[in-house]
């Protein structure tokens, strides 16, 4: 049933939305909705929405209470005692948390970024259909026939019509009475994008270039998620080899050997030719690393291979270069020079977290 | 609306249990407005709570988030809300559907505590739209007027936009607990009388400044008719530039602006909305330990003496040691009210009051004094009229009850950043306590000069009694004053010791020691 309150619900669910966007990019350099996601939604604590009244300060009126205790004695900083309440009591001071769909979210991110929508690439689709009996409907087959819905039709009828016998209950339906099943075709698309996210987890990779690309990475699969009805992450991490993990190892893994990128693009490429024949699947590649190779040597290789097997399949391959004291920074230059021309490459170089913005923008705001 | 109320109609056992529970009410010698129960589902409960307990008001984003809010700490299972009765006549009240007959017992019985609060305390009466002239009762319309206001402001949006409309409402809103809660008392009408305007200089008295004359004879020359006239003619003008606006300070600042602000029709009628539902609300700010002390005190007294039967008494209890529960990080204005009426009952019933007791200072005598006057009944009957909940703890508030309600004062320790007990002394605690209830923990705020600086500026003053305003509210709420007064505003207070004027030109702060 609908309520009265929808309408001011709605508009206040309104308010907090331009919130969440005029507060957007600190959320993001600051990696705050991280911890806070759960399935579906994200709860986000939003600063004063309140209405300001002049009031006093908290922390020099103090109050009266009742308990045990001598002066001096901590009071204990709990929340407000539940139980009883009225409307209108108690309006507290905390950050109102607010729950949004990831959906939302990635809307609000597209509008406050301008990503435009990814463009159709035209691709065959999986489309799996499956018929499911959820309809009813007056004509079928006798086999579909319902009988507990037909024979409460005629019920229905014989009692609006008067000739219903409480004491001699028979039901006789006629033909108008019957029901049959009926079936629905519904569509279920299949996963039809993924993301392979590289990473760099060479000793020169510290816990700050880290949270950097898991804030990061974050927003790329909320974005994404929302412009593909299906989709599935993997995730690479190497130094000098290459080894596929699951999330939390990726993010979470250090080890101290030196890089060889080309190893991540040779794992990738085979995942990719294995799991997602081209045609079939839009393929997301990032590679996050400081920009160390090895050897000039392993870098041609990493271009070659990128010409040769990556590029073909993938709709991107955006490379983010995460600054750190140790690493050279030199890949980017590398990759620039060599794919310059080439619009699936997308590189960005990742100062500090409030440059993370502008480096989804620029993975993502070509619409690739 | 009608089948709605068709749907939300009692039951009828809860009709039953009605009807018993208002006989013993009666018999108690509670009198009441007619009262009105629905039940309801939660989530019409959580709306109507959200709303304030009016089904339809004016449009307000404030009133989806408490909605949001309620519903889920009552998703989550924090909290449910029992009942919920609004001031009206007749009274309406709703219960919540699928609680427990208990339960239902308990709020119908509390709820008649509560109207009749409603009915008989004085500092309700102003919430009195004038009186039925056939019955003399007060008439209460609230729900009308409160749907009213909804059909004005939802006109206005119609005409002006929602948006306007919206953003003005949250301009007033910020001023709303700027009004003056004594003046439906007050026999002034805020309209200065005529005759204090007649006032003129050339009254007797009243000496025109001349110039010096030595020699009688040459008055006639040196201040001359035309002169005179001059002279006159300057200090009258003087008079009317310096007359003060507002004549004293004035504590209705929202009554003050919408006599003064320039305002145009469609501002003046919100104005006058957020302005009228505020001064609706302050009795039940005034009075809410008075208010749940009264109807816990008497649901209890119905229940134990008369409804409750021997299979629901451990629910009852049950129910009854969590509305009283107390807690040292706040106090909890059921047991405060109730304790505080029953120490009252207890001391008129032995007579321990007047002279003969306040001098008394024999503590063995204190102990036993029993005159055996029986007052204790009456004496609350006269509280629950009188007073408010500061004067009620000022007077009644006695060393050993705060003894016995182990009551104490507590503050923040800058040191060691957290609320400790800070004393337990008799004085301390009062004042601490009253000092909370003052104006309903409101800061006290006045308009001072509407003419500030002689620039049409608005200057409001606040009384500083020791406790510092919330400086970013107070920003805030300087700019949703500027944006009604339409020209600058400045606030005087104090902070951290020192006087200090908070000013807000339409464009940006400026704070000045």
């Amino acid at each position: 049933m609908s309520l009265r309150v929808d309408q001011d619900h709605s508009r206040f669910k309104q308010i907090i939305r331009g919130k969440i966007r005029q507060n957007l990019r600190r959320f993001i350099s600051k990696g705050e909705l991280l911890g806070r996601q759960g399935k579906e939604v994200v709860s986000i604590p939003i600063p004063q929405i309140d209405i300001p009244r002049f009031r006093f300060s908290d922390k020099q009126g103090g109050g009266v209470s009742q308990g045990d205790g001598e002066p001096g004695d901590p009071l204990g900083q709990g929340q407000e005692q539940p139980g009883k309440g009225k409307a209108g009591e108690g309006e507290g001071d905390h950050a109102l948390e607010v729950e949004v769909s990831l959906q939302e979210l990635a809307e609000i991110l597209g509008e406050e970024l301008e990503l435009p929508n990814i463009e159709d690439k035209g691709k065959n689709r999986i489309i799996k259909t499956r018929d499911r009996y959820v309809g009813l409907r007056k004509v079928g087959p006798d086999s579909l026939r319902h009988f507990r819905k037909t024979f409460r039709q005629a019920l229905r009828r014989q009692i609006a019509s008067g000739s219903y016998d409480a004491k001699r209950p028979v039901v006789v339906p006629v033909r108008d009475d019957l029901r049959y099943r009926s079936y629905k075709t519904e569509i279920e698309p299949v996963a039809n994008a993924v993301i392979l996210y590289m990473m760099d987890v060479s000793g020169s990779m510290g816990d700050e270039q880290k949270e950097i690309v898991r804030i990061e990475s974050f927003w790329i699969d909320t974005w994404l998620r929302n412009q593909y009805q299906g989709l599935e992450t993997r995730f690479i991490i190497h130094d000098a080899v290459a080894r596929e993990v699951d999330r939390d190892t990726f993010f979470r893994t250090r080890e101290s050997g030196g890089t060889m990128i080309s190893s991540a693009y040779k794992l990738a490429s085979e995942i990719v030719e294995q799991d997602y024949p081209k045609g079939e699947w839009n393929v997301y590649l990032f590679h996050f690393s400081d920009g160390d190779n090895w050897s000039v040597d392993d870098t041609l290789l990493c271009v070659q291979l990128l010409k040769d097997k990556l590029l073909p399949g993938a709709n991107a391959f955006c490379y983010g270069q995460v600054e750190s004291p140790y690493g050279s920074g030199q890949f980017i230059k590398d990759l620039d020079e060599h794919f310059k021309s080439d619009e699936r490459v997308l590189t960005s170089e990742i100062k500090d977290r409030d440059a993370i913005v502008d480096s989804i923008k620029e993975f993502l705001g070509k619409g690739k | 609306m009608a089948q709605f109320a068709l749907k939300t109609a009692l039951p009828a056992y809860l009709r039953d249990e009605q009807v018993k529970i208002e006989a013993h009410a009666k018999a108690y010698g509670l009198d009441f407005f007619p009262t009105w129960f629905e039940v309801l589902p939660y989530d019409h409960m959580n709306e109507i709570a959200a709303y304030g307990g009016f089904p339809s008001r004016y449009p307000h984003w404030r009133f989806g988030m408490s909605y949001e809010e309620l519903r889920k700490s009552s998703e989550y299972g924090l909290s449910t809300i029992y009942e919920m009765v609004i001031n009206n006549s007749p009274a309406v009240a709703y219960l919540l559907e699928g609680n427990s007959l208990i339960d239902q017992k308990i709020v119908m019985a509390h709820v008649y505590a509560h109207v009749d609060f409603f009915k008989n305390n004085f500092a309700f009466a102003s919430t009195d739209q004038g009186k039925d002239a056939a019955t003399g009762q007060p008439i209460r319309k609230w729900i009308d007027a409160m749907a009213n206001h909804g059909a004005v402001i939802r006109r206005w949006a119609n005409r002006v936009g929602i948006e306007k409309i919206e953003a003005f409402v949250d301009d007033c809103l910020s001023l709303e607990n700027l009004i003056d809660p004594h003046r439906p008392h007050a026999r002034k009408s805020r309209a200065v009388s005529p005759a204090d305007e007649e006032k003129s200089y050339d009254q007797p008295g009243e000496e025109l400044p001349r110039l010096r004359v030595d020699r009688d004879y040459m008055e006639s020359y040196i201040n001359p008719e035309a002169f005179m006239d001059a002279q006159r003619r300057k200090v009258e003008h003087e008079a009317t530039r310096t007359r003060k606006l507002p004549e004293e300070p004035d504590r209705d600042v929202m009554g003050f602006l919408l006599e003064h602000a320039p305002l145009e029709p469609w501002e003046r009628d919100v104005l006058a909305v957020v302005r009228r539902e505020a001064y609706y609300f302050a009795p039940q700010a005034q009075t809410k330990i008075m208010n749940e002390g009264w109807a816990t005190y008497w649901h209890s007294k119905i229940l134990t003496e008369k409804v409750a039967d021997g299979s629901e008494i451990i629910d009852y209890a049950d129910r009854c040691a969590g509305v009283l529960a107390t807690s040292r990080e706040r106090l909890n204005p059921y047991k405060l009210g109730v304790e505080l009426y029953r120490h009252i009952e207890e001391r008129w019933n032995k007579g321990q009051f007047g002279k003969d007791w306040d001098d008394c200072d024999d503590l063995a005598v204190r102990q036993s004094w029993d005159r055996r006057l029986g007052l204790g009944r009456q004496k609350i009957f006269e509280v629950r009229a009188h007073y408010t909940d500061v004067t009620f703890i000022d007077e009644f508030l006695t060393p050993d009850f705060v003894v016995d309600q182990k009551l104490f004062s507590f503050g923040y320790n800058v040191k060691n950043e957290r609320f400790e007990v800070e004393s337990r002394k008799f004085q301390e605690i009062k004042e601490r306590l009253l000092f909370q209830l003052t104006n309903a923990g409101n800061p006290i705020i006045r308009v001072e000069d509407a003419n500030h600086k002689n620039r049409s500026e608005l200057l409001l003053a606040h009384d500083h009694q020791g406790v510092d305003l919330r400086q970013d509210y107070a920003h805030a709420v300087l700019v949703a004053l500027e944006r009604v007064w339409h020209r600058p505003v400045e606030l005087r207070t104090i902070v951290e010791g020192k006087q200090t004027f908070l000013r807000f030109d339409g464009n940006e702060h400026k704070t000045k020691s």
